[in-house]
This record gives structure tokens, C-alpha cells and sequence, in this order.
């Protein structure tokens, strides 16, 4: 497997490389868009309606409603972007990455004040029987 | 002739940004995080350098996906603070150094760094941060600022070679500038954490101890560092410490570690802290500490 590649073998990750960013385009450019109060307002308003004014897939609006993170990033979402739609509903780098995890909030929680996730069992893919 | 006199790893989390703003800071969470910036911020009240040159990255705040520059120099007057979601942080606006930032800029892209100029830029947490860290809530921030925004959102950052090459001729700009002035360079972003999909929440202790270690003992070493490993054993948003090397690169072969502070957590970070400085201004200070 050529190097640019190989980060596809880190378990649980979605690295935000040249054709992810291609495919998340106007999905990462509607979540920037979500800078100020008066657009958070619009789009909490009429989340389908707003989002009609970007030409992404069917399928990201879809994960974008559903708040489906980790689909949003397998659609080429990148998270410092993603990020914007999380504290649009009040909420913070911390709870969007517990949302991914699958993880409750206080079990992330605790698991962050316990020192974090362990490397160990979390490198590669194929260590894991995921590959 | 301006030198640079030291530089400072730091970690830029927004959460601590946010803890501050909020008034939480001695909340039993965060009093640890703001212990540990004690020091740093007493040494810098005593250091008092004239410019700070901030090398820190954009989350998607002044750069959407249009256009995403590798390296970016803010030449501007001032730099307003971003609304990244949440309303902007309450701290000053940043003013810069558009005199010696164009001449940075001049210097590197002879140098064969071929920088972005941004005139009108934004800064983020990336940047407001480490300011807060270090200099607290003052009503203006005591020097100028000269941003430099790397690329490290879109897949891939610059090597952690280049980045110690571009410190070094950072290094040689600076002190190309006629006028007398201390420069202070922050490398900010880390340690270990990754905020996205199933693995969000690695923190790797060893990994961010090696290379808090090998910033004094052996930064080239630290530069061959390929960016699979940052990813694979610090977490996907790790490759953000190819920043520090900038910063390393820019003090010279020498540097003295002054002070150093390790947590974790700071939301979904390991938070680390590092003083270097260049073996000059420590000898200076080291003989008049004992005169």
C-alpha cells in the first residue's frame, strides 16, 4: 500500500485528504457558513429549506438533519467544520466527539478524566480484525 | 538587529478559551490547566517581547474551502476575532506588524517558502487562545502579533522537515530586520487528541513526552517524524505539533528548556506547555540572574 494510503488503516478515523475534501465541498461550505448568529437563526428556522440553498447530495442533507456525525464525515465532512453545526445547537467539540464515539456523555467523559484513550488495541485495522 | 529570544510550545484548545471566558477557570476541572500556565504567564510579564510571532492554524474560521493556503502570513494592521459558531471571544482585537510581516514574507519566499499574503484575516482560537494563556485578560495585548497560519485541516500538512526549515529561515528574516526588538515565537496546537469518528479521545502520554523531550535534545530527529505516525499514534488532529517545529526551528541549534507542564484533559486534549529559550538570551539571563 503506496504511504498515501496508509492512514486508511487507522481504526475509527477519517482522515480529511484531497478527495474526501473534494466530495465535501458544498457540505463543508454550508457549515462554514454558519458564522454568524442571524444565519444559525435561518438555518435552525428551516434546516431543509436553508440547505437547499447549497448544492450537496441528497444524502448529506439527510445526515445533516440526523445530526449522523460520522456519516457527515464518511460524505467528506471535516470536523473543525462539523464542529460549527454542533455549537449551532449549543453544544461543544466535546459532545460531538462523544457523539462519535458511540460513547454516552458522561462515559467520554469519564474516559477523558481517566487520562483518555488508550493507543494500545487502537493503531491499525488489520491489528483489530477490522481490515 | 530584532532576535529571537525564545519560543513557546502550546497547546490551543478551545474548551480553555471558553472555560476563561465563562469565568470556570477555578473550577476544579480547569484550576490544574490555568496552575500550569502560572509560570509561563510570570515569565513572559518579565520577557515582555515586542513582537510575538504566532504560528497556529485556522479551523475553517478566516479560510473556508475556496482557497486553503499551506503557509499564510497576516500582514494586516489588525486581525478581528472570528465568530466560529458560538459568538466571537470577548479578548482585544489583535494588532500586527505589517512592516516587518511584509518583510518576513519577502525574506521566505526568497528563501523558496512560497507564503500566502493576507491582508484581511480573521484569527480563531488557534491564535486567541495562546494569547490568553500567556498574557491573561488585559484590556490591549502588550505587543504586536504577527499571525502565520499553516494548513494542517485539509490532508496533507507540511512535513515536520519543512516546517523546521521554514523556522530556520524564519530565523533569518527576523534577524535581517534592522531594528531592535525581542521576538517571542509560538508553535501552538497538540499534544496528542483526536476529536472525530470512534477513536475520538486518544491521548498518547509516551508520544507527547518523546517529543517534548526531542524539542531540546534532538529536533531533527522530531523533523523525519512522517505525518502517518502523528496520526496513527497521537490522533488525527496531532499533526497539529508540526507547528512546534516551526518554532524550534527558528531558535537556532540551542535552546534551553525553561519549563514545561503536561495535562490531560482539556476537553478531548492532552495539554502541554513548553518555555525554549535560545542560547543567547539564556546565557544573558542565566548571568544576570547571577550578578
Amino acid at each position: 500500500m503506496a504511504e498515501s494510503k496508509a492512514y486508511d488503516d487507522i481504526p475509527g478515523t477519517t482522515v480529511f485528504d484531497a478527495q474526501r475534501a473534494r466530495k465535501g465541498y458544498h457540505l463543508n461550505q454550508f457549515l462554514y457558513s454558519l458564522m454568524s448568529a442571524a444565519i444559525r437563526k435561518e438555518f435552525l428556522a428551516d434546516e431543509h429549506k436553508y440547505l437547499l440553498k447549497f448544492p450537496m447530495t441528497e444524502a448529506q442533507r439527510e445526515a445533516v438533519k440526523k445530526r449522523d456525525w460520522n456519516t457527515l464525515l464518511e460524505l467528506g465532512g471535516v470536523s473543525y467544520a462539523l464542529a460549527k453545526l454542533a455549537f449551532t445547537d449549543q453544544h461543544s467539540y466535546q459532545y460531538m466527539a462523544a457523539e462519535m464515539t458511540g460513547m454516552t456523555q458522561q462515559g467520554y467523559l469519564d474516559m477523558m478524566m481517566a487520562g483518555g484513550r488508550s493507543i494500545e488495541g487502537w493503531r491499525s485495522k488489520k491489528e483489530r480484525g477490522e481490515a | 538587529m530584532a532576535r529571537i529570544i525564545a519560543g513557546i510550545g502550546t497547546s490551543h484548545t478551545p474548551a480553555i478559551g471558553a472555560a476563561i471566558d465563562n469565568g470556570k477557570a477555578g473550577e476544579p476541572y480547569w484550576a490544574p490547566v490555568f496552575e500550569g500556565y502560572e509560570p509561563p504567564k510570570k515569565w513572559m510579564a518579565e520577557v515582555k517581547p515586542d513582537v510575538v510571532i504566532m504560528v497556529y492554524n485556522d479551523h475553517v474560521n478566516a479560510f473556508d474551502f475556496k482557497i486553503i493556503p499551506t503557509f499564510a502570513v497576516g500582514c494586516g494592521d489588525e486581525f478581528p476575532i472570528a465568530d466560529e459558531g458560538w459568538g466571537a471571544r470577548p479578548v482585544p482585537v489583535v494588532k500586527g506588524y505589517p512592516e516587518l510581516a511584509s518583510h518576513l514574507v519577502q525574506s521566505l519566499v526568497l528563501d523558496e517558502f512560497d507564503i500566502t499574503i493576507v491582508n484581511e484575516l480573521q484569527v480563531d482560537h488557534g491564535l486567541t487562545v495562546p494569547m490568553t494563556l500567556l498574557f491573561g485578560q488585559p484590556r490591549e495585548w502588550p505587543c504586536r502579533v504577527i499571525p502565520l497560519a499553516v494548513n494542517v485541516v485539509q490532508y496533507p500538512a507540511p512535513t515536520g522537515n519543512r516546517c523546521n526549515n521554514l523556522g530556520k529561515a524564519i530565523k533569518k528574516a527576523v534577524e535581517n530586520w534592522d531594528e531592535d526588538l525581542k521576538v517571542v515565537i509560538f508553535g501552538t496546537g497538540g499534544m496528542s487528541h483526536q476529536i472525530q469518528n470512534r477513536r475520538a479521545g486518544l491521548i498518547n502520554k509516551e508520544f507527547d513526552t518523546r517529543f517534548l523531550d526531542g524539542l531540546t535534545k534532538d529536533p531533527d530527529a522530531l523533523a523525519k517524524i512522517p505525518p502517518i505516525e502523528y496520526l496513527r499514534e497521537a490522533g488525527n488532529e496531532a499533526i497539529e505539533l508540526v507547528m512546534w517545529l516551526i518554532m524550534r526551528g527558528a531558535l537556532g541549534d540551542k535552546a534551553e528548556e525553561v519549563y514545561r507542564f503536561y495535562h490531560v484533559p482539556a476537553s478531548s486534549t492532552a495539554v502541554g506547555c513548553i518555555i525554549l529559550e535560545a542560547e543567547n538570551f539564556h546565557n544573558r539571563r542565566v548571568a544576570k540572574a547571577g550578578a
